[in-house]
C-alpha cells in the first residue's frame, strides 16, 4: 500500500476555503490542536476512487505568508516544518484573482507542489470576466482548476488533479533573486539550516526567533547573519511585494479579459446602506441580537430538560437497580452527573453556532466589526465582542468558544476574560431565591416592582464590571502584535446550510470531547469531598440514624434527611466550609454558606441544591416547610441574629454575580486558550472581585 | 493629502504610504501604489470607513487609512 497523501488547503480569508475543506473531506473530519495557538487544527481525509487516500489540512486563512497575528505563523511553519505537505492547494477567489494571487505566489516559491483552485469562477463569470485558465495554468506552470464550491461544481476535477499531481514542483520561481533577497544572507541561511530553496531561506530571515522549529543554534545563526549582513526586513518586504505585483499583472493582463457587465456590488451596496445606516443600522442589530438571545433561550429550554430529564431517571434507574455501594455512588453521582452537566450545554452551543456562522456566512458580522468597532475598542475590546458578551446574557461557554472570530489576539483574550463577568442564565435561580428572601416586595408607580429592580440592577452590575475590567486588562497586557482593523467587506450572499449543521455538529463535539474531560474529573472529585469524611464519623452517624429508623413508626423520609445534612456537615466539603468560615465571616457568611460555595464551584445553580440539604434541618421539624422559610429562619450559630438579612443577601448575590463559580467555563477557557494560565488567572480575578465587591457590600450595609 | 481627509463618494489614487510597517500589510491586501481607491461610506460612529479599492470592499480604520498617502 502506498504512503497517503498529505495535502494542505491555504488561502485568503473568505474564499471560501472551510466550504471547499468539508465539501472534500466531508464528516471525516478531526480537530486537533497546533502547538502554541489558539486556532483549531482541522484534518480530514479523501477517498479516491483508486483506493488511495490523502489527509487533507486546513490552514488558517491568511492574505500573504508574512504574518500578521500570531494565527497566522501557523501557516508557514506548518508548510515548512520537516514533514510538510506533498501538495499545497491554494484556493483563490476568482473575482479578485489579482491579490489572492499574492499568496499563491509566495507558496509556489516555496518549492511545493502547488495546484491552483479558482473557486467562485460563477461569480466571476457573471460580473463579466473570462479566465483563460490554460493560459493561466501555462504561465504559472501549474494545474488550475475552476471551482465552485458554493455550487458544488469542479471538486471531482479538483480530487483528480490531487490525486495525479507529480511529486516534483513544476512551477517558475516569481520572485527575482538578484534583485529583491539580498543573496548572501540567503546563501548563508541556507548553509546554516541545510535547506535547497532560496524563498524558504528568505522566510526564515524575515522571521528570525519566531519560527517554532528552528533549532537554538540555527536561531543564532540567523541572529548574526542578519547582523553582518545587514539585512533590512521591512524595505526587502516591500520591494518583494511590489514585484510580485509586478508579475501578476503581467499575467492577468495576458490571461483575463474584463467585460464588466454587471457591477456585482451593487446588491451588497443597496443592503449595506440600510444594514450600516446610523439609526437602522443599529435597531436592526440589536433586534438580531434579541432575537439570538431569546432563541437560545427559548429553544433551548425543551432540549435541555429533556436531557436534565433523562439523565434525573437515568440516575434514579442506577441507585434502583445496581448493587449499592460506593463503585455505583461513584458512577452516577460523580460520573453520570459530570457527563449529564456537560450534554446539557450542547442545545445552547448548537443554537448560537447555528446563528454565528448564519451571520459569519452571509457576510453580516463584518458588518457588525464595522459599525461596533468604535465604541468597543474604547475599552479594549473589538467590534466582534458583541456577539459573546451579548450570548454571556445565555451562557458563557458557547459564548467563550464564539469569541473564536476574533483575529486579534489580544481582543480575543480580553473578550474571553469578561465574558463570564456578564450574568448568564444560571444565576437566575441563585438570584431569584435571594431577592425573595431579603428584597421585600413593593411597588413604585404602580408597576416598578422592588425585585424585579432589584434582579435589573444585578445585570447592569455585571455588565458595568465586564466594560471596566476589560478597560483595566487593555492596559495590563502587552503585545508584539499592533492592533489594526484591515478588514475585507465581503458581498451578502445566502449562508450555506450545510456549513452550518457542520458547525453546529462540530462545536457541540468539540466542547463535549475538550472541556469534557475536565469538567467528569472536577465533578468527581467534588463528589468524593462530599461523600467521605475523615476517620470513622460517617460510620458513626449511619449507625446513629440505623438505630432511629430500627424503631417501631419512624418516620424513615425526615430521617434520612436528618442523616443526609448530618453526612454533608461532616463530609471534607462541610469541613472544609467550617475551615474557611474565618474568611467568609467578614462577608456575612457562615459555615453552611461556606459548603454551598464550595459545591457551587462546579455550577452555580448547585447553590440552591445544596442550600436544599443543609437547611433540610432549620425552621422547624415540617418537611412541608420551603427552603425560603428555612432559610429565613435561621440563626448565626455565634450571635443568636437571623443570619439572611438584607446585607448578607445583598452581599451573597454580589457574589454570585462576580465569581466564576462554573467548571464548565473554566473547562472552555482552558480549551480555548489551550493552557491552564488564562483560566487560572480568570477564576483568581473573578473570585477576587467577588469577595471584594461582597466585603464592600456587607460592611455597608450591615 | 491622505485616504483619511476622503468624504464619502470621492475617488483618489494612491501614490505611497507614510508607514513602513503598515504598507506592507496594505499592499497585501491590494492598496498598491496607483490604484483607484473609492470612500464608499463611513461606519455609523464615523470610523472605521470602507473603502472601494481592487476590486472589492475594505474596511480599516482612520488611522491607517492616514497611512495612504494619495492625490
Amino acid at each position: 500500500m502506498k504512503k497517503s497523501l498529505k495535502v494542505a488547503l491555504v488561502g485568503n480569508p473568505n474564499t471560501g476555503k472551510s466550504t471547499l475543506f468539508n465539501l472534500l473531506t466531508g464528516m471525516n473530519q478531526k480537530v486537533g490542536n497546533f502547538p502554541g495557538v489558539t486556532v483549531d487544527k482541522k484534518t480530514g481525509s479523501i477517498r479516491f476512487d483508486d483506493g488511495r487516500v490523502a489527509e487533507v489540512m486546513d490552514l488558517p486563512g491568511t492574505y500573504s505568508l508574512y504574518p500578521k497575528s500570531l494565527d497566522e505563523h501557523i501557516v508557514f511553519d506548518t508548510l515548512a516544518a520537516s514533514g510538510g505537505p506533498d501538495v499545497i492547494v491554494v484556493i483563490a477567489d476568482a473575482t479578485n484573482l489579482k491579490r489572492n494571487l499574492l499568496l499563491f505566489t509566495q507558496v509556489a516559491d516555496l518549492g511545493f507542489p502547488v495546484i491552483l483552485a479558482l473557486n467562485m469562477i460563477d461569480m466571476a463569470d457573471r460580473a463579466g470576466m473570462r479566465i483563460n485558465t490554460d493560459r493561466l495554468a501555462d504561465m504559472l506552470g501549474v494545474q488550475v482548476v475552476p471551482i465552485s464550491a458554493r455550487r458544488n461544481k469542479g471538486i471531482e476535477e479538483l480530487k483528480k488533479a490531487i490525486q495525479h499531481c507529480t511529486p516534483v514542483a513544476t512551477q517558475k520561481t516569481v520572485l527575482k533573486a538578484e534583485e529583491f533577497m539580498c543573496m548572501p544572507a540567503v546563501a548563508r541561511v541556507k548553509a546554516l539550516v541545510g535547506a535547497e530553496n532560496d524563498y524558504y531561506a528568505l522566510q526564515l530571515l524575515h522571521r528570525e526567533d519566531q519560527v517554532s522549529f528552528l533549532e537554538k543554534q540555527h536561531v543564532e545563526g540567523l541572529r548574526t547573519i542578519i547582523r553582518e549582513e545587514k539585512f533590512e526586513s521591512g524595505s526587502l518586504q516591500t520591494a518583494e511585494t511590489i514585484n510580485r505585483y509586478r508579475f501578476i499583472n503581467h499575467v492577468l493582463s495576458a490571461t483575463v479579459e474584463n467585460k464588466p457587465s454587471h457591477d456585482q456590488f451593487a446588491f451588497t451596496n443597496k443592503v449595506d446602506r440600510i444594514l450600516t445606516h446610523r439609526v437602522w443600522g443599529f435597531l436592526i442589530f440589536i433586534g438580531i441580537l434579541f432575537f439570538i438571545f431569546n432563541a437560545i433561550f427559548a429553544w433551548s429550554s425543551t432540549p435541555m430538560d429533556l436531557i436534565e430529564g433523562s439523565f434525573g431517571w437515568l440516575s434514579e434507574a442506577g441507585h434502583t437497580y445496581l448493587p449499592p455501594g460506593m463503585l455505583t455512588d461513584l458512577l452516577i453521582d460523580g460520573v453520570l452527573a459530570g457527563l449529564g452537566g456537560i450534554l446539557v450545554f450542547i442545545p445552547q452551543i448548537a443554537i448560537l453556532f447555528a446563528f454565528i456562522s448564519v451571520l459569519e456566512d452571509s457576510g453580516y458580522m463584518s458588518r457588525v466589526t464595522f459599525m461596533m468597532d468604535k465604541l468597543m475598542r474604547k475599552v479594549g475590546l473589538n467590534g466582534k465582542s458583541v456577539v459573546p458578551m451579548i450570548g454571556g446574557l445565555a451562557c458563557a461557554v458557547p459564548s467563550i468558544m464564539a469569541a473564536r472570530n476574533i483575529e486579534n489576539w489580544k481582543d480575543r483574550m480580553i473578550t474571553i476574560m469578561v465574558t463570564p463577568l456578564v450574568s448568564c442564565s444560571a444565576r437566575l435561580p441563585v438570584y431569584t431565591l435571594l431577592i425573595s428572601l431579603v428584597v421585600p416586595e413593593q411597588r413604585y408607580f404602580g408597576f416598578f416592582n422592588s425585585q424585579g429592580l432589584a434582579l435589573m440592577l444585578l445585570y447592569l452590575a455585571s455588565i458595568v464590571a465586564a466594560v471596566l475590567v476589560a478597560w483595566v486588562m487593555k492596559m495590563l497586557i502587552r503585545v508584539r502584535e499592533r492592533s489594526y482593523l484591515i478588514m475585507e467587506l465581503p458581498v451578502y450572499r445566502a449562508p450555506r446550510w450545510r456549513n452550518v449543521l457542520l458547525t453546529m455538529y462540530e462545536k457541540s463535539k468539540t466542547f463535549v470531547l475538550e472541556a469534557g474531560k475536565v469538567i467528569v474529573a472536577i465533578s468527581i472529585v467534588l463528589w468524593v469531598l462530599a461523600s467521605f469524611g475523615p476517620g470513622n464519623r460517617f460510620d458513626r452517624i449511619t449507625s446513629k440514624y440505623e438505630t432511629q429508623l430500627a424503631r417501631p413508626g419512624a418516620d424513615s423520609t425526615h430521617i434520612q434527611t436528618l442523616m443526609a445534612t448530618e453526612k454533608l456537615e461532616n463530609s471534607y466539603v462541610g469541613i472544609l466550609g467550617h475551615a474557611i468560615e474565618p474568611v467568609i465571616r467578614p462577608l456575612g457568611y457562615d459555615w453552611k454558606i461556606g459548603i454551598a460555595l464550595i459545591t457551587s464551584f462546579a455550577a452555580r445553580e448547585a447553590f440552591v441544591g445544596t442550600m436544599a440539604t443543609i437547611y433540610s434541618v432549620d425552621g422547624g421539624e415540617d418537611d412541608s416547610a420551603t427552603l425560603g422559610s428555612r432559610m429565613a429562619a435561621s440563626k448565626n450559630s455565634v450571635t443568636g441574629l437571623p443570619v439572611y438579612t438584607f446585607a448578607t443577601g445583598v452581599s451573597l448575590m454580589l457574589f454570585y454575580a462576580f465569581a466564576m463559580q462554573c467548571m464548565s467555563t473554566f473547562a472552555v477557557v482552558y480549551r480555548e486558550t489551550k493552557g491552564w494560565k488564562w483560566p487560572v488567572i480568570q477564576l483568581l480575578y473573578m473570585t477576587a472581585l467577588a469577595y471584594a465587591a461582597a466585603l464592600v457590600a456587607y460592611q455597608l450595609l450591615k | 493629502m491622505n485616504l483619511s481627509e476622503l468624504r464619502p463618494g470621492e475617488k483618489a489614487t494612491i501614490v505611497s504610504f507614510s508607514d513602513a510597517d503598515m504598507s506592507v500589510k496594505l499592499m497585501e491586501m491590494g492598496c498598491l501604489p496607483g490604484e483607484v481607491v473609492e470612500v464608499e461610506r463611513f461606519a455609523p460612529l464615523g470610523d472605521p470607513i470602507a473603502i472601494r479599492v481592487a476590486g472589492y470592499q475594505l474596511c480599516l480604520r482612520r488611522s491607517e487609512a492616514a497611512v495612504i498617502l494619495i492625490q
